[in-house]
């Protein structure tokens, strides 16, 4: 059947604020979905109140509303607009319960919405354990031996009827929330009262537990005519016992013979054909016995999800864009293959390259939290690498990740106290690969590392694999290692810096080895199909492998450097910016080329930037691809930190960085030199100093005053950031720093107590300046701007204090030689405005600003950036009307013994916008009121 | 863990282009035509069935030899193969029901094949120049000498090559007497087709490629089937004669691969060799009489033509490969005959196909 002719106009609903477990994996499914139904003429209209979004772009859709994802949203839009059909599977389970209850309210009826895309029966059976293990019984998929229990004595007789091990999984949970393992009868108790009360019915699902079985997911899609086709298969390298989340996963399966795997194909078949009739995509987890073969359904999401995202960029094959499609009507086979643009997209992609997906955890924000992973997701973001082996695919993903290491292992990192190892192999953390590397490099055995962690010998034999390799070549030095030695290495993913840790040498002498002996990165392409067919899509990744496939255009080219993968502090805001950057340097003329490694973004869709780079955003990876491409400059300063690190070493190697010069970037960083800046300028800030041992630290403070702010110097989201009332405290916090990171500076500043917080976004282009909005943060200095409410303009600035913003913002982006974006950050205290740090890139609030007042500020920023246009030529129309305001929110319900309090360390893991008449809100004045309660401490 | 020692080995094409890697398997020279497999799970499915006879095999999957092999998963007594290329070759397999590595396999099969090859370029290079035949050698490392011996190896096209695989002896096999009585005739069949006959309790009996329609007919089989197996159709004249005298008969008949080429061509429409043939398991054709797709597991370099299929009054198109729009099955008018390109027995692939085997036994007893 072609495309249904009664649906003009879809709703889309989005998944609201990033939180642990949704994040912005729904922003690439919402706008994909967005832009697929326009392409066939159809209004779209969305809702999301989490504005840092392309979703909520006017790129994106027609009708966009930032509003509270609540059927008094959903019942003003369908007052205001005719919606022939909701699309609700694309903002993950948020969008999935606002439906149902807009369903069970009769909002679709009483508004003649037709709900596609998805089967309320389908959900039912999927979030209610009972349910599901009654279908699948019925169907004959085999499930773990279970009952679900709704009081605390029911759930007492099951566990006595199973036995232990058990699995506690409470009913309606977000990403396993409440659940756990427990072993014997002592700890039951309490994770069954937990549980219970986690569930908001009440009713826990008790199983048996089948931890250390293989775990396996698959991706389908289904038409109206029943057409099913499986887009990948993704397995676990972590056994069952780890929330798939949490979980290292690669594509596709590597360790499954053809029999198994085809009867897993049909299992998935038949379980997405038996929960219910809907077009659209599905996703069925498995565990299969290591021993015996034998495949039980783990469970089955009919929408999409996170894990549909990592296919789509694993795989080439766009499922929120097709599955969308299905949902207003086409079949399978009507459908093209997006990515050779001839082939049918029915079918199922073959891969001759293998992808990791490598957790990211921010554990280190989350003080007191219990690290140990299990069936509750605690990962806040993702990194992907794609090799043409596991082992490269793996090694890309942890140079991806971003956490000072290089790549798996060869960084003098390793863990050698035996017994952490092993307890670290039984229980795992985010550390627990590099523990498998450690205990490998120690010589722990093979058997007893397997029996430890239940990891497939496959996968672990490659790790022992790798451990090899590095005693080969540290037999050598640089230079007699044997060509075909470091050949090896490069294939296996080890980065220049790895091999000059093993050789005792530099990087930059790796480099000038392989170049010398011609070992060097070629690009391969992602179609989807195994070269089979030809490829439009410019969609790559590197190798070391003989041919390459990416040709270098003779059009003038600019690259953006994405941000890498999501964590506290620098989330889907600069995705936000990088697309937008990308798109405005298109409009330029420019080629556009865009790298990054976060499977979860629109700037890794294959139709944003003429050229997409999967890599790491990591030196060696993008110096190779500037040598590649030859582009005439670098952005840097829209991927957030990640990207902005790297100015440093680009401008050394000559590179142009565009906008805004390295020098003046490092000069703001540099706390002395900023500070001279500022006053020469006559601008305020509080007095400051820096120290690099406690000793010094006393001494200081003692100049200075208490109370101080104490943190180290190139920070993200406030990293490390205290602030101390006395000396006791001030050692302490010093020496902790110290002991984390032994070179730089440290830097204490003056506390402002009870002052007021407001920051200012502006585009300068070196000669004239624009602000682009102010905003008034509502808790007192002292909570991480992320954390805090702020609203924009400020409520109760005067014009005295405006007047002060406003100049300073002009003479420091001037000063510091700005083109593009800067962020400056203030503190006013009896009316007068003092400067606590200026960032001249792009900011977490400037998506915010842009959604508010309706305009373009990336892309304008971006042509000052490249040259092309000057603050000037903008006829800028800010829509002015009321207040918006930023509402923090938090992921504290996945760390029960966290301490939630907030401080200067960055904690909140999303955001999302409301907008205000007037003053007098209700909503506003009860978070205002709350503001007291910080003032009173 | 053991290292292995790596042996230099070559891979070169007809056109010159020359490969460097390592030899796993058995070390030695052999040659055939080269083509591609975009499957990523069932190597030892690939490597066994007989329609790959005289082939060399590029697996497009990053890794091989992953989970070993296991005897009952092959599709005939062993690897059929000319060859094998493939990018990463494992020799610590895991799986706890395997029965060796695939390394082993290959070295006691005598089955030549080399690895650290770019199989994506090999690939490229294949799609754009066509399939050629290639040779692979651990012992001749010298082009010019090597590319003497790649001279010998025969074409494909007008080769005939059931005669080398065909079973030599008729067997049987099935339910005793209770079940559908199938002859099987034998250019090459998977073992798969004939468990997929079993387990709806037929009785077959399998014949050599040459057995004479009579030889068959005594043994009074409710329903011919028209096994795959290797070689162009158009060399298989003493096959096209066979079941031109079956259709004689009215007799129900079913055909897959080489099967539908042969049943094709007796009714004069005509085969033609593919520019590099359909190998993977991830084939997408249409059912044109229930509109319904499914997705298929395929191997074959020489295909039915679909003008030739067309301006036939004896046959009509059925299923359609979606991607190239090339013949993917048939049916003749008025007689109970169809056959399929693909391999609805899978092994490997998709199980999406299946119900040809029903189909053709609702056939049989509709013609009963």
């Amino acid at each position: 059947m072609p495309k249904n002719p009664d649906i003009k106009s879809v709703l889309i609903i989005g998944s609201g604020p990033i939180i642990i477990g949704q994040a912005c994996e729904f922003d690439y499914s919402g706008s994909q979905a967005a832009r697929s139904l326009r392409e066939e003429g159809i209004e779209v209209t969305l809702i999301n109140s989490n504005p840092a979004t392309i979703m909520t772009d006017p790129v994106t859709a027609d009708n966009i509303y930032l509003k509270p994802l609540t059927k008094q949203s959903i019942k003003e839009i369908l007052k205001k607009h005719k919606i022939d059909a909701v699309l609700p599977t694309m903002g993950g389970q948020t969008a999935l319960n606002l439906a149902i209850d807009c369903e069970k309210a009769g909002i679709w009826d009483k508004f003649g919405v037709k709900m596609i895309g998805v089967d309320i029966g389908a959900i039912e059976t999927t979030e209610d354990r009972e349910k599901f293990r009654l279908k699948m019984n019925e169907i004959g998929v085999g499930v773990c031996q279970g009952e679900t229990a709704t009081s605390f004595l029911t759930g007492k007789e099951i566990a006595q009827e199973i036995g232990f091990p058990l699995v506690i999984r409470p009913s309606y949970t977000l990403g396993g929330y409440g659940g756990g393992f427990v072993d014997n009868a002592d700890e039951f108790d309490k994770a069954l009262n937990a549980g219970l009360q986690a569930s908001p019915i009440h009713e826990v699902l008790i199983e048996q537990s089948i931890l250390g079985w293989k775990e396996y997911e698959l991706e389908l899609l289904r038409d109206n005519a029943g057409n099913i086709i499986i887009i990948c298969s993704i397995e676990n390298f972590d056994p069952m016992g780890v929330h798939t989340g949490d979980s290292i996963t690669v594509a596709p399966a590597m360790t499954l013979p053809d029999t198994v795997y085809q009867n897993m194909r049909d299992l998935a078949k038949r379980m997405m054909n038996a929960i219910g009739q809907f077009a659209g995509g599905c996703n069925v987890q498995f565990a299969v016995n290591p021993e015996t073969d034998d495949i039980i359904g783990i469970e089955i999401n009919p929408r999409v999800s996170r894990s549909s995202a990592l296919a789509s960029k694993a795989t080439g094959y766009p499922i929120a864009k097709i599955a969308a499609k299905l949902a207003i009507g086409y079949n399978l086979d009507e459908l093209k293959n997006q990515i050779t643009k001839t082939t049918s997209a029915y079918f199922e992609p073959a891969l001759d390259y293998v992808i990791v997906k490598v957790p990211r955890w921010n554990f280190d924000k989350f003080q007191g939290s219990d690290r140990k992973l299990g069936l509750q997701m605690k990962s806040v973001g993702e990194a992907m690498g794609i090799g043409r082996n596991f082992q490269e695919a793996l090694q890309k993903a942890c140079q991806s990740l971003e956490i000072k290491r290089n790549g798996l292992g060869a960084d003098g990192r390793e863990l050698r106290d035996q017994e952490a190892i092993l307890y670290s192999l039984e229980h795992p953390s985010w550390n627990r690969l590099f523990h498998i590397y450690d205990a490998f490099k120690l010589g722990i055995p093979f058997k007893t590392i397997q029996n430890l962690t239940k990891i497939d010998d496959w996968f672990l034999h490659q790790i022992e694999d790798l451990i090899n390799l590095e005693k080969k070549i540290e037999q050598f030095t640089l230079d007699t290692l044997p060509k075909d030695v470091l050949k090896e290495a490069k294939e296996k993913g080890y980065a220049d810096r790895q091999i000059a840790h093993l050789l005792k040498c530099l990087e930059s002498e790796v480099f000038a080895k392989r170049n010398d002996l011609g070992i060097k990165r070629v690009y391969k392409l992602v179609d989807t199909c195994a070269a089979e067919f030809e490829a439009q899509t410019p969609y790559y990744y590197s190798a070391f492998d003989e041919e390459n496939e990416s040709s270098s255009s003779d059009r003038e080219k600019i690259i953006v450097l994405g941000s890498g993968p999501n964590r506290i502090g620098q989330g889907i805001e600069f995705d936000y910016s990088c697309v937008h950057g990308v798109l405005a340097a298109k409009e330029c003329g420019y080629e556009t080329i865009m790298i990054n490694c976060n499977p979860e973004t629109v700037s890794t869709d294959f139709d944003i930037a003429d050229k997409l780079y999967f890599e790491p955003v990591f030196w060696e990876h993008i110096y190779d691809i500037i040598l590649h491409e030859k582009p005439v400059g670098v952005i840097v300063q829209l991927g957030g930190q990640t990207a902005l690190k790297l100015a440093e070493k680009l401008d050394r190697y000559g590179i142009k960085v565009i906008g805004t010069s390295y020098e003046a970037l490092d000069l703001a960083e540099d706390r002395g030199r900023f500070s001279d800046l500022l006053k020469e300028n006559k601008i305020p800030y509080p007095q400051y100093g820096t120290i690099d041992d406690a000793e010094s630290a006393i001494e200081l403070s003692k100049e200075i005053g208490f109370p101080l702010l104490v943190r180290p110097s190139y920070v993200l989201g406030g990293q490390s950031m205290k602030i101390v009332i006395n000396e006791k405290e001030l050692e302490q916090h010093v020496v902790n720093l110290i002991k984390d990171k032994q070179d730089g500076k440290i830097l204490l500043d003056h506390f402002l107590e009870g002052a007021i917080e407001a920051e200012a976004d502006a585009i300068c282009d070196g000669k004239d300046v624009y602000i682009i909005g102010i905003m008034q943060h509502i808790e007192p200095a002292g909570i991480h701007s992320g954390d805090s409410y702020a609203v924009l303009p400020p409520y109760n600035l005067g014009d005295f204090v405006i007047r002060q913003i406003e100049e300073y913002t002009e003479k420091i982006a001037l000063a510091l030689k700005t083109v593009g974006l800067i962020n400056i950050q203030f503190a006013i205290k009896d009316d007068k405005v003092y400067i606590i740090e200026a960032n001249p890139r792009a900011s977490r609030t400037v998506p915010f600003i842009c959604k508010a007042y309706e305009e373009p500020y990336v892309n304008y920023a971006t042509k000052v950036m490249l040259g092309k246009k000057k603050v000037k030529d903008f006829k800028f129309n800010p829509k002015k009307h009321g207040y918006a305001i930023k509402e923090p929110v938090f992921s504290f319900h996945k760390f029960p013994n966290v301490n939630k309090e907030l401080g200067p360390e960055m904690k909140s893991t999303g955001e999302s916008i409301y907008f205000i008449d007037d003053l007098m809100d209700d909503y506003f004045l009860e978070i205002y009121s709350e503001r007291n309660l910080y003032l009173s401490r | 863990m053991k290292e292995h020692t790596k042996k230099k080995a070559i891979l070169l094409l007809a056109d010159g282009s020359l490969y460097e890697g390592f030899s796993i398997g058995k070390s030695g020279t052999s040659g055939g035509e080269i083509c591609f497999n975009t499957g990523m799970t069932g190597y030892q499915e690939i490597y066994t069935d007989p329609s790959y006879y005289g082939q060399i095999i590029v697996n497009t999957t990053a890794h091989i030899g992953n989970y070993g092999v296991n005897d009952a998963e092959q599709e005939s007594d062993k690897p059929k193969i000319k060859g094998l290329v493939v990018n990463d070759f494992t020799y610590q397999y895991s799986r706890s029901t395997a029965t060796d590595g695939l390394n082993g396999y290959l070295e006691k099969n005598n089955t030549v094949g080399i690895t650290d090859i770019d199989t994506r370029k090999l690939v490229r290079h294949i799609r754009m120049e066509g399939a050629m035949n290639a040779i692979i050698s651990s012992e001749i490392l010298d082009k010019n000498e090597l590319m003497a011996e790649l001279k010998k190896l025969p074409n494909m096209k007008s080769l005939e090559l059931s005669s080398e695989v065909t079973v030599k002896e008729p067997y049987e096999l099935g339910s005793g007497n209770t079940g559908l009585k199938i002859a099987v005739i034998d250019y090459g069949v998977k073992k798969s087709i004939l468990k997929n006959f079993e387990i709806r309790n037929c009785h077959c009996k399998v014949f050599p490629a040459r057995t004479s329609f009579g030889d068959m007919e005594a043994w009074k089989p409710d329903g011919y089937f028209l096994s795959n197996g290797p070689g162009d159709p158009a060399a298989m004249d003493y096959a096209v004669a066979t079941v031109k005298e079956l259709l004689g008969a009215d007799n129900p008949i079913f055909g897959i691969c080489l099967g539908n080429q042969i049943l094709a061509r007796a009714v004069n429409i005509d085969t033609f060799k593919m520019h590099h043939g359909h190998r993977g398991l991830n084939h997408p054709v249409k059912n044109l009489l229930t509109g319904l797709g499914e997705i298929t597991s395929q191997n074959h370099g020489f295909a039915v033509s679909k003008e030739s299929l067309e301006k036939s009054k004896d046959a009509e198109l059925t299923h359609i490969d979606l991607n190239d729009n090339t013949v993917e099955g048939l049916r003749l008018n008025g007689k109970p005959a169809f056959s399929v390109q693909y391999h609805p027995e899978s092994s490997p692939g998709p199980h999406d196909s299946t119900y040809l085997f029903d189909d053709f036994i609702q056939l049989i007893k509709e013609n009963k």
